[in-house]
């Protein structure tokens, strides 16, 4: 292993280590602050050394054994997944300290996932895929089910780890099937052999690989569970969920995509076309009668995956960007909404604030997050200035070049529906309430890190939405290498 | 990057005009943990301040053209880059069209400040927050000459005006919540926006392939637009239309705006029929004819008899109505009827009757809105079958909702009748079937107008315990509803400022819109 390998390494080798640094103190002495702290300087470290992977590789792919590489693509999903994950730490520390039993293996279990994260934004190659997808999904289950005397917690995690379980099963066989048929599982070596295989055995080792993406994305008719599990999670772990885990897992799909010319076959992208249409209506048709936000939020997730799976039917080329700032505009949106949720539920008690009346004048008592949750949920519905419309903005204009006129009426439908939905929440905020409940809660909320984080997700949100140039740059520069 | 464009001298006032009511919102919001009085105040200096440029703007531009072409020219510019990957660029661009919408915008968004003086008493702040970002969105509509940017501002002014009725709206006893007037309003404008946002990106990406350049600017548009395939064309003219339709709004996309009408606060009605309807108007002026002459043209025969439809249903369901904001509302569709044939038929007579025609009607229609809204404030109903008499109760205030209904109506001398008689004037030259049954909306006019003010005003005095003689206009309204007279008599008598400034880019559109030999034909007699 050349010092050029070991410095793209770096990253990986820093998360590994925080998380066996954290399993350690944790091991040694039990306090909050302390073990949060350290995940936070932890991940902190990674994120500062991807610079020296970027100075040393200067623009070039390295090629980390067979199973990774790290390019500019993997690069920029490396940061995005980290500085998420910041993000939700943020959120956990104000959030956990009202949990009653044992929080610290909390941040153990996220590092871990967020290790998990940095893997598929590398991989190259199946077996790099799955251990990454693993590594992610396993913590996970814990995450959901982590106040485990909360029944229904319990059962959310209990759920999702049957079904993810089945959903991986499902992946594992597809990948086999390609592996028999080929002898390889690199991506881009697979992409050489396919021509040797039987056309339907490959057909149907792609299709069972689609289900189980499908079914991590959530698209429909793959969604059952995502309702369930994010009402039943804690508010940040939702959060968690709904950002990091749908992105890793869309980033090396896509990298899968763009290599292997198998799912590029008309019969492919006409079953991914119609995961993604029927995820973009029936998700914003579910989501009209929910009266739980969470539960909204979830369908929410639905829809905007299904949004971002027209730039996955067309991988390649202008997609890469338009997926890119997708999903930084969606990340942003999300972490700010799942953010303010969990400020309002801070510190966790039985329940979290998320039945919609909960919010019924919320304005009134909290103006500057009711303000935050507002100008989030316009994102969320693509309104101008605001980062979600040129998000959205990009994936309209991919598909009109293409002329995928099936997909954009469906995004319209979807986007006309999912207006109600988002006003209603939005509205409710703004309902009048008795004049004795109007009284000011105290704006502590400013002071602490997750507060901090909603300012710097608002002020990111309407950068984006006015000048996106300079995100536009990065996200160009992140190349993808196919190799 | 746009490519067809002469290099541009960058007139900041444009940007002033266009930024200031942003800025003054937030203001008069911050302003609220001060006094209940000073967003008021902020509001109404800042729209006075950008009344008095945009007035200024028209007394020294010059609006006329030496020599009128297809090629639309423009007074004053400015622009700077914005998202230079995607050739978008923050242009605005001012003609005689566009200064006289943008001097009736910033007039009705003075009155709309003035009748919520009292109307308003929750959430001052906000409210005036929400009321000049809508007016901002609306301004940058009137200037974008980018086509990205006429779409951020076509829906940003959503929000506020969502807002505007969902919050300080009025739910009807017993009938559908304000709410649902306003998401309805709001679902219903945003499809059809994201209709059109499609047809620009087709444009966009048909003007990349034949140029390979990535450009949302008019001028390079406008170009492409004309040498398509007349079937893409059509397609794309679809895609306009149905914005432009929905917002304007034609029959058979009208029903949200009773709706809305119905339910919004007096500044909203103001705001709504005043202003955010010429928005559709102006984007079928400024877009949809311009970039496809020949597809309008073959559509013409369809969006005239849309605009019978509206003039004469418009008319009658309002004859029909008890409410009397609902009643105006649909006064509005029939009026806005007029406007859609007078634009189709395209000739100069007629496109100027529809510069004075939404001018008279915005002004009109807002003075309406606004006496609904005193009426309201001093019987607490809107329900004409509950009036009665009141002409006796309050000396003013009947007078002037008289004059404003023979507005309505089309009495000679007022600013509608022109605007009318030359929509129809022009528009008989070119389908005569047509303008003579759209005449007949006159008679209707008429009708509902009469009934209007007969229902309400005459007949027996109610008892209905606010006492035999009720507030009258206080010197504000006074004012406001004096200004509003004096301006629909100057435009019914002497129009014609009004009309040079706009005949540039009337004959500009003319002859966009004008099958080529007659374009060819008036080049030959200009040298």
């Amino acid at each position: 292993m050349t010092q050029l390998q070991l410095t793209a390494l770096l990253p990986l080798i820093v998360a590994t280590l925080t998380s066996v640094v954290v399993m350690l103190t944790i091991a040694f002495k039990r306090h909050h602050r302390l073990i949060a702290g350290l995940t936070v300087a932890g991940l902190n470290l990674t994120l500062l050394s991807l610079i020296p992977v970027l100075v040393i590789s200067d623009g070039q792919a390295v090629e980390l054994t067979p199973l990774l590489i790290v390019d500019g693509f993997a690069l920029f999903y490396m940061g995005l997944v980290l500085v998420t994950a910041l993000g939700v730490l943020t959120l956990c520390h104000a959030y956990f300290e009202g949990y009653a039993g044992n929080r610290e293996e909390l941040y153990l279990l996220l590092t871990m996932a967020v290790l998990g994260a940095l893997v598929m934004a590398c991989a190259r190659h199946f077996a790099g895929l799955f251990i990454g997808l693993e590594l992610l999904s396993v913590p996970l289950y814990a995450m959901v089910a982590y106040p485990v005397r909360d029944s229904r917690a319990l059962e959310g995690g209990v759920k999702y780890l049957v079904l993810s379980g089945a959903a991986s099963a499902f992946m594992l066989f597809g990948i086999a099937l390609l592996y028999a048929e080929t002898g390889t599982l690199a991506f881009a070596e697979l992409t050489t052999k396919l021509a040797a295989g039987r056309p339907e055995i490959l057909l149907a080792g792609a299709a069972m690989i689609i289900v189980g993406v499908a079914f991590k994305l959530s698209a429909v008719p793959f969604h059952l569970w995502t309702s369930d599990v994010y009402e039943a999670s804690p508010a940040p772990v939702a959060a968690f969920l709904a950002t990091v885990s749908k992105a890793a897992m869309f980033v090396v799909v896509y990298r899968l995509f763009v290599n292997v010319g198998l799912f590029k076959q008309p019969a492919m992208i006409e079953a991914l076309t119609w995961l993604a249409v029927a995820s973009m209506v029936v998700g914003n048709l579910l989501a009209l009668r929910q009266d739980n936000v969470k539960r909204i939020l979830a369908y929410s997730s639905i829809a905007q995956f299904g949004y971002l799976l027209v730039a996955l039917i067309l991988a390649g080329g202008r997609s890469t960007e338009a997926a890119g700032i997708f999903l930084l505009t969606y990340i942003v949106t999300t972490l700010g909404v799942f953010g303010v949720m969990t400020l309002v539920s801070s510190p966790m008690r039985d329940r979290d604030v998320e039945h919609i009346e909960q919010f019924r004048g919320l304005f009134w008592k909290r103006p500057y997050l009711s303000s935050i949750m507002t100008a989030m949920l316009l994102s969320l519905a693509g309104i101008p200035l605001t980062a979600g419309f040129i998000g959205k903005f990009y994936i309209v204009a991919i598909g009109v070049d293409a002329k995928q006129w099936l997909l954009l009426g469906a995004m319209i439908a979807g986007s006309a529906i999912g207006l109600y939905y988002y006003l209603r929440v939005m509205i409710m905020m703004f309902q009048p309430i008795p004049a004795k409940e109007r009284v000011s809660e105290p704006l502590n909320w400013v002071q602490n890190a997750g507060g901090a984080m909603l300012m710097l997700a608002m002020a990111l949100m309407l950068i984006i939405g006015v000048y996106p140039e300079p995100f536009l740059a990065l996200i160009r520069a992140a190349e993808l290498v196919i190799r | 990057m746009e490519t067809n464009l002469a290099p541009v001298t960058n007139a900041t006032i444009l940007v002033w005009l266009l930024f200031l009511p942003f800025v003054g919102g937030w203001a008069a919001w911050q302003a609220e943990r001060y006094s209940r009085f000073l967003p008021r105040w902020i509001a109404l200096g800042t729209m006075l301040t950008v009344l008095g440029m945009s007035v200024w703007l028209w007394f020294t531009g010059d609006y006329t053209l030496a020599a009128p072409s297809a090629t639309p020219e423009w007074t004053l510019q400015y622009k700077a880059e914005w998202i230079p990957s995607f050739g978008i660029s923050f242009h605005l661009g001012l003609d005689g069209l566009s200064i006289l919408l943008i001097i009736l915008t910033n007039l009705l968004g003075v009155m709309a400040i003035g009748c919520s003086w009292r109307e308003i008493d929750r959430y001052v702040g906000f409210f005036h927050l929400n009321l000049m970002w809508n007016l901002a969105g609306v301004v940058g509509v009137f200037l974008a000459m980018d086509l990205f940017l006429f779409f951020f501002f076509w829906e940003m002014m959503l929000v506020p005006m969502y807002f505007l009725i969902a919050l300080w709206g009025h739910s009807m006893p017993g009938g559908k919540s304000r709410i649902y007037a306003a998401t309805k309003f709001f679902i219903f404008t945003q499809f059809s926006g994201l209709i059109m946002l499609l047809a620009i990106l087709a444009l966009v990406f048909l003007h990349h392939q034949s140029t390979g350049v990535w450009s949302f600017g008019y001028m390079d548009l406008l170009v492409t637009a004309k040498q398509l395939d007349p079937e893409i064309a059509w397609w794309l003219m679809i895609g306009f239309f149905v914005a432009f339709a929905v917002k304007m709004p034609i029959v058979p996309f009208h029903t949200w705006l009773p709706d809305a009408h119905g339910m919004a606060p007096t500044a909203g009605s103001v705001d709504l029929a005043g202003i955010l309807l010429k928005t559709a108007a102006f984007g079928m002026l400024r877009f949809a004819l311009p970039f496809f002459p020949e597809a309008s043209r073959d559509f013409a025969p369809v969006a005239m008899s849309f605009g019978v439809l509206g003039v004469i249903y418009g008319a009658v369901v309002a004859f029909s109505q008890t409410d009397i904001k609902r009643l105006i509302a649909y006064t509005s569709i029939s009026h806005m009827g007029f406007v859609v044939i007078g634009i189709y038929a395209g000739n100069e007579q007629a496109l100027q009757g529809v510069v004075i025609q939404m001018i008279a009607h915005g002004l009109s229609a807002g003075a309406l809105f606004i006496l609904c809204g005193e009426i309201y404030e001093r019987l607490h109903t809107r329900d004409l079958r509950l009036m009665g008499g009141l002409w006796s109760r309050f000396p003013y205030l009947p007078p002037i909702m008289l004059f404003f209904s023979a507005a309505s109506l089309g009495l000679p001398g007022l600013g509608n009748f022109v605007g009318e008689f030359l929509i129809l004037l022009g528009s008989f030259k070119v389908a005569p079937v047509i303008t003579i049954i759209s005449a007949s909306g006159l008679i209707l006019a008429a009708v509902y107008s009469l009934i209007l003010v007969q229902k309400a005003f005459h007949g027996k005095t109610r008892d209905d315990g606010h006492g035999t003689h009720l507030e009258d206009l206080s010197k504000r309204e006074l004012a406001m509803m004096g200004l509003l007279m004096a301006l629909l008599l100057g435009l019914g008598l002497y129009p014609q400022p009004v009309l040079d400034t706009s005949a540039a880019s009337m004959k500009t559109v003319e002859l966009q819109y004008s099958p080529a030999p007659a374009a060819a034909a008036v080049s030959a007699i200009t040298p």
